[in-house]
């Protein structure tokens, strides 16, 4: 049974609907950026499954700079969440409706 | 040569600018003075051109600059100076000097002087566009410029009502005889692809009879219009609402005889369909005969003198329509000077009896206007036909050429109307000038106007005097460019015979008038007298009741018409169909207001209904694209 | 017949983690679970040949991402239970459900793949690490010094947001006022 480029990217759109679950139903921030990276991972995987099966490079490449930018979105993140939590004492996404029109 | 040209069109021009730059100021006496002057300098220019085409024969021929150039299209700004053009010119700048002149004086006290002078020298910048212009556009453009300051000048008293309704219905009615000329320019250059007149008219006697037929009707309807005919006469009584140098200038001797102009102008078009040309004739002399009886009655002197007017252009259109083009021109050149020096006249009478128009509450009026008196009573026997001044030669001709053309109903018309008109002018003359003075009663005291309205008068009255004296070396420029047509009566006896009837039955008719209306009992007419009752004297005063049919059965009409397409059909549907479209945009805003909660939780969930929205997208377009040969086959297969 | 076995087991084990790690209630079990995840997804890297790829997957991932993560919560204090308040379940599965499979439709269809070339083949007789260096210090010098810049960016802002009293500076202060502030922060009640 050989495991072809398909077999990834199945698999890759699974962990992105799992993904899409959690970014939905999360109400706790921290949680949300969970699923965020979950997103993320799922992404990287098809990458670097095409970049196997296509014998090209490119692939990992994106792969990399998707690490990159998850690890600066987290920091940022995590900062943002830091300043919010002192400001209002909690995290809760229900809570930001600032952009209420 | 083309300086002169340029003078002669562009200072009218330049002294309404200069007199509109004063429109909100105050009244200035130099707005007035100043575009005086600069027609005067038109004035000269044409007088040049016409000294250099009456001795060279030459005509010229400008190109000033590309108006339009599209395709086949070509249209320029061309203008030109031939024996007709000039002649219009002289007539045009001649009359507006002398009214503009007069104005001065005419309008000292009116609040809008600087306007009236913006107004009046627009017009005639207009008028020579209309007349010097080589092509049928630009002739449209004049015909359009004079249609405007017309409507601005007869509604100059706009806080009037009677002047504004007035001024629209002349503009609604040139409207409508517009859109005729427009369908009539536009067949011209539809069969012959140009509308200069030159090549226009070396095509046309290729072309097939109808479509030239055709062409003549729809000009001629323009014609109509702007020449006040039977049926879309009825303006030109009531635009007398303008200030009386408008109506000498405008309704007399120069706006309305565009229409003689365009006949005269496209008479290459004219010859080839001699039917037309007869139709023409026979509605100027209906025309001429049905104004003159109009103006028996009434009782406003301006309205006598504008059905007068219209009766004397059913004789130029008479003259045009039998071929005889420079007969009409020439009536059109006399009528204009003796026509502008009659209502020149009757606004120094109503100057003085202070806007008093009815003449029966004037009278003896010749004792303290004397200058006034004269030369109404001057531009009345011309106007008569009496030898030797200006309208016996160029009525006479006129008659002439009916008897000669052996169209003798059309003769017999036009004598009668001569003896109708030679007693409603005197019948005026009588009632102002003579007898018992009966303004008293009212309580006013007359006075004569200044001295240089009067000497601005008198150019009008020498040429209303000599004019006829010119025509034979008229004819000879002429007939350079008009077709040489000859009309004697060959028969010395029946000539002379003719001649001698004429003046006697015109003598008799203002001898009558003045029996009649010199006696010491003329009382001002209260409704109570026998002749005022009778059926025929309450047709004339209401003019046929043509303006009353025109206001029970076609502008009640239109306007209940209106009002159902307005009820039924704007607000029901076209207004309805934009409400909903506008209702839609409204009722999705406020439904899908409530998507922007604000709540982070939902946008995501808004934003992932998004993404699947596109994905599908995605999948149905490359469906599509895969399978795109088996849908054109379906689709063909349906007939689509 | 090892490739397969290995892609399903680590396939099984990848979903179960990130499903624990979106459906409990424990921010702790999800932590744990998200971390257990990344690094299972780090063996799909290696049976690919991916080797760097995979380590860096576990360096970064469960090395330092993780590791902010554990410091935030320790910050949070979300030991306890996250109390969340579910919306409408079948709209968030069927969305979900539906862009998988239209993901799914798409990647699947035959594309137009057949004639792709390389752009940067793998180079034969090096490992994975020599290749990626080559391609990532040549090809792609210009984005990882951007990505270098933009982590540093990340890390400054980072600090600038989550530290206190940010705005002052005690190189531009005398000892006066870093004694007063001192005396002041000592009397306040030091929040969080």
């Amino acid at each position: 049974m050989e495991i072809g480029l398909n077999h990834y990217l199945v698999l890759s759109t699974i962990l992105f609907a799992i993904g899409l679950v959690g970014v939905m139903r999360r109400k706790n921030l921290l949680m949300l950026f969970f699923a965020t990276e979950i997103l993320l991972n799922s992404v990287n995987i098809s990458f670097a499954a095409i970049s196997h099966y296509y014998g090209d490079l490119t692939g990992q490449m994106f792969a990399f700079f998707v690490i990159a930018i998850a690890a600066s979105e987290v920091a940022v993140g995590l900062g943002l969440l830091i300043v919010w939590h002192k400001k209002h004492n909690n995290i809760d996404l229900d809570s930001m409706s600032t952009m209420r029109g | 040569m083309e300086l002169f040209l340029y003078t002669a069109l562009f200072s009218p021009l330049v002294g309404s600018l200069f007199a509109a730059l004063f429109g909100a100021s105050p009244k200035t006496k130099i707005a007035g003075i100043v575009p005086s002057i600069l027609l005067g300098v038109s004035f000269l220019s044409s007088f040049i051109l016409l000294i250099l085409v009456m001795v060279t024969g030459h005509t010229i021929h400008v190109e000033m600059m590309t108006w339009m150039a599209t395709g086949d299209l070509y249209i320029p700004f061309g203008f030109v100076v031939d024996q007709v053009s000039v002649t219009m010119m002289i007539v045009v700048t001649l009359v507006s000097t002398v009214v503009h002149v007069y104005a001065i004086g005419y309008m000292e006290h009116d609040k809008g002087f600087n306007r009236f002078f913006s107004y009046l020298s627009a017009f005639v910048f207009s008028m020579m566009i209309l007349v010097m212009s080589d092509n049928f556009a630009g002739l449209f453009i004049g015909w359009e410029g004079v249609g405007l300051c017309s409507w601005l000048l007869i509604g100059f008293w706009y806080h009037k009502e009677s002047a504004s309704w007035a001024a629209n219905e002349a503009f609604i009615m040139n409207r409508i005889a517009d859109l005729g000329m427009l369908i009539g320019i536009f067949m011209i250059y539809w069969n012959t692809g140009t509308l200069q007149y030159k090549e226009a008219f070396a095509v046309m006697p290729s072309l097939e009879h109808d479509v030239l037929t055709w062409m003549g009707i729809f000009l001629f309807i323009g014609a109509m219009g702007k020449s006040a005919q039977f049926p879309l006469h009825t303006w030109l009584a009531d635009a007398m609402e303008g200030p009386t140098p408008v109506s000498a200038l405008i309704h007399a001797a120069t706006m309305v005889t565009a229409g003689v102009y365009l006949v005269v102008r496209a008479h290459p078009l004219y010859d080839l369909i001699p039917n037309v040309g007869l139709f023409i004739a026979s509605l100027g002399a209906f025309v001429a005969l049905f104004a003159a009886s109009m103006a028996l009655v009434n009782r406003d002197m301006k309205r006598v003198i504008a059905y007068s007017t219209l009766s004397q252009l059913g004789y130029m259109f008479a003259a045009a329509g039998l071929g005889a083009y420079w007969v009409a021109l020439f009536h059109l050149m006399a009528h204009a000077f003796f026509k502008a020096l009659l209502f020149l006249g009757a606004g120094n009478v109503m100057h003085a009896m202070h806007d008093e128009l009815d003449p029966f509450k004037m009278g003896g009026l010749r004792k303290v206007m004397k200058g006034t008196f004269v030369m109404m009573t001057v531009a009345s026997v011309a106007l008569a036909g009496i030898f030797p001044l200006a309208g016996f030669f160029s009525k006479d001709l006129i008659l002439e050429v009916a008897f000669v053309e052996q169209h003798y109903i059309i003769y017999t018309v036009l004598l009668f109307t001569a003896g109708l008109t030679a007693f409603y002018s005197f019948r005026l003359v009588a009632l102002i000038f003579h007898g018992e003075d009966r303004y008293k009663l009212f309580g006013i005291h007359p006075h004569e106007a200044y001295k240089f309205m009067l000497v601005a008068m008198s150019p009008l009255l020498i040429l209303a005097i000599i004019a006829g004296s010119l025509k034979l070396s008229y004819f000879e420029m002429i007939t350079k460019l008009l077709p040489i047509i000859e009309y004697h009566v060959h028969h010395p006896a029946v000539y002379w015979t003719m001649i001698i009837g004429t003046q006697l039955f015109v003598i008799t008719a203002i001898a009558y008038a003045y029996k009649k209306y010199t006696r010491k009992d003329i009382k001002v007419p209260d409704g109570t007298s026998k002749m005022e009752n009778s059926f025929v004297y309450k047709l004339l005063i209401n003019q046929y009741y043509i303006p009353y049919f025109y206001e029970t059965y076609i502008i009640k009409a239109y306007r209940d018409l209106s009002e159902v397409f307005w009820i039924k059909v704007d607000q029901k549907i076209v207004d309805a169909t934009v409400d909903g479209i506008a209702n839609v945009f409204y009722q999705t805003g406020e439904k899908t207001r409530v998507m922007q909660s604000g709540n982070l939780s939902t946008m995501l969930k808004w934003m992932v209904a998004g993404t699947v929205v596109l994905l599908s997208l995605a999948v149905v377009f490359g469906l599509a694209a895969r399978h795109s040969g088996e849908i054109k086959m379906f689709l063909s297969g349906l007939g689509v | 017949m090892f490739e397969a076995v290995a892609f399903y087991l680590f396939a099984f084990l990848t979903i179960s983690m990130f499903y624990i790690a979106v459906t409990t209630s424990q921010a702790l079990y999800a932590i744990s679970s998200l971390a257990a995840g990344m690094i299972f997804i780090s063996a799909f890297f290696f049976i690919l040949g991916a080797d760097f790829l995979g380590a860096i997957q576990i360096v970064v991932y469960s090395g330092a991402v993780m590791a902010l993560y554990a410091f935030g919560m320790m910050f949070f204090d979300t030991t306890r239970d996250v109390k969340e308040k579910h919306g409408n379940k079948v709209i968030v599965i069927g969305l979900s459900i539906i862009s998988a499979v239209l993901i799914v439709l798409i990647v699947g269809a035959p594309i137009v793949g057949s004639n792709i070339e390389a752009l940067y083949p793998i180079t034969e007789g090096a490992g994975n690490t020599q290749e990626v260096g080559m391609v990532l210090f040549t090809k792609y010098l210009v984005p990882f010094e951007v990505a270098a810049v933009m982590l540093l960016v990340a890390m400054i802002s980072g600090i600038v947001l989550a530290g206190k009293k940010m705005d002052l500076s005690l190189t531009l202060m005398n000892e006066q006022e870093i004694l007063k502030m001192r005396e002041e922060d000592k009397t306040k009640k030091v929040l969080s």
